[in-house]
């Protein structure tokens, strides 16, 4: 088994919601990083959480910037340490806005120049920080403060977008998974290039279910197929244990929906979209993961 | 005029203790837990030590320890005032 470090570079404690998987993720994350790691942070709860100047509970260097620039920033340190003869990790950790919306053209234009370095994406499928604003990230039919009706477009594929950019290594993770979500950073980082990372993060406050459910939340997206844990590395698909159990005996996806409230009241309509958008992903997956295409 | 640059510096604490958030508190039952250091694996904010004792200065009472552990071992009781 893994030999996780004991040290931890996520003091007590951040101010982060009770149940946070931000947190969660963020201590693995630096575990597998290590001391010699430096974070660039945009807007997102993150930069948030850290708690009140002059103190912060981060125990590594963290570069707090605005919203569009964070892998522009990223571009730039990494750039700036090879010349110094430096390895020191660069890491980006970003929530989904400032991925999959706003940040979106800065990353494209560090995976288009292979910049050697780590972009990682916690996704809460919304604004979290500034009170639940959808983004391109929410999944249809899901209730947010700008779609109290139910979100009416499909969630946007971020991995697909990246994937187009034919990155040294792509996978997904889970916030309920910390031990794989570990390996997979270790294995980043060993390798050189542009990597990307899209960590699921299941929001308490945000997506309305009790503080203790997080963890919870997260196994059951995996276990119904909603969220397919899979690794590519130099184009080559591996699809994870959890998932590829979950492709021959998926749970309900009725349970993972009702164990929240932004799901509240979802029609029939919304629920086949979700089911016909996570079948087909996890067809096309199985099909690449067998070289077929 | 100070000379001190603008910068954070981590300490333990930095947003107080957050300990006083709680609602519930977990209580582990010692006869039932076998050290398997689950709940400490999946506690956010990593204030369950290897001993496996939970500090309540910085326990935010989530309560995913309680749900997760397998021998149903940490139970959450509501804190007196």
């Amino acid at each position: 088994m893994t030999e996780i470090p004991k040290e931890e570079y996520v003091l007590k404690c951040t101010s982060a919601c009770a149940g946070c998987p931000s947190s969660l993720i963020l201590r693995y994350v630096l575990k597998a990083a290590g001391p010699d790691t430096v974070l660039v942070v945009p807007a997102c709860c993150t930069s948030v959480i850290q708690g009140i100047y002059p103190n912060t509970a981060l125990n590594v260097p963290v570069y707090n910037v605005a919203f569009a620039s964070a892998a522009a920033c990223a571009s730039g340190m990494t750039e700036a340490f090879q010349k110094a003869g430096k390895k020191t990790n660069v890491i980006v950790y970003a929530g989904d806005g400032g991925t999959v919306d706003i940040g979106i053209q800065a990353l494209s234009g560090a995976f288009e120049r292979e910049t050697d370095f780590l972009y990682i994406c916690y996704d809460n499928e919304a604004y979290g920080n500034t009170g639940m604003q959808r983004s391109g990230s929410t999944p249809i039919g899901a209730r947010t403060t700008t779609t109290p009706g139910g979100k009416t477009h499909a969630k946007k594929d971020l991995d697909a977008i990246v994937d187009a950019h034919n990155p040294s290594y792509l996978a997904t993770a889970c916030a309920s998974y910390p031990l794989d979500l570990f390996k997979k950073v270790q294995k980043a980082l060993s390798l050189r290039g542009s990597k990307f990372i899209h960590v699921l993060a299941p929001c308490p406050p945000g997506w309305r279910f009790s503080s203790e459910m997080t963890v919870e939340m997260g196994k059951l997206a995996v276990k119904s197929g909603l969220w397919i844990l899979y690794e590519r590395e130099f184009g080559k698909v591996t699809i994870n244990g959890p998932s590829k159990a979950a492709m021959i005996k998926p749970v309900p996806l009725e349970d993972y929906l009702s164990g929240q409230g932004r799901f509240k009241g979802i029609d029939q309509k919304a629920i086949d979209a979700l089911k016909s958008q996570s079948e087909l992903r996890a067809k096309h997956l199985q099909k690449e993961a067998d070289g077929i295409c | 005029m100070s000379t001190r640059p603008a910068m954070s510096r981590p300490v333990k604490g930095a947003s107080g203790k957050t300990g006083s958030w709680r609602v519930f508190k977990p209580v582990v039952d010692k006869e039932k837990c076998n050290a398997c250091g689950i709940c400490g694996m999946f506690c956010p904010d990593a204030v369950i030590s290897d001993e496996l004792e939970v500090d309540l200065d910085y326990c935010k009472g989530c309560g995913i320890c309680a749900q997760e552990c397998p021998k149903k071992a940490i139970t959450m009781e509501r804190e007196e005032k």
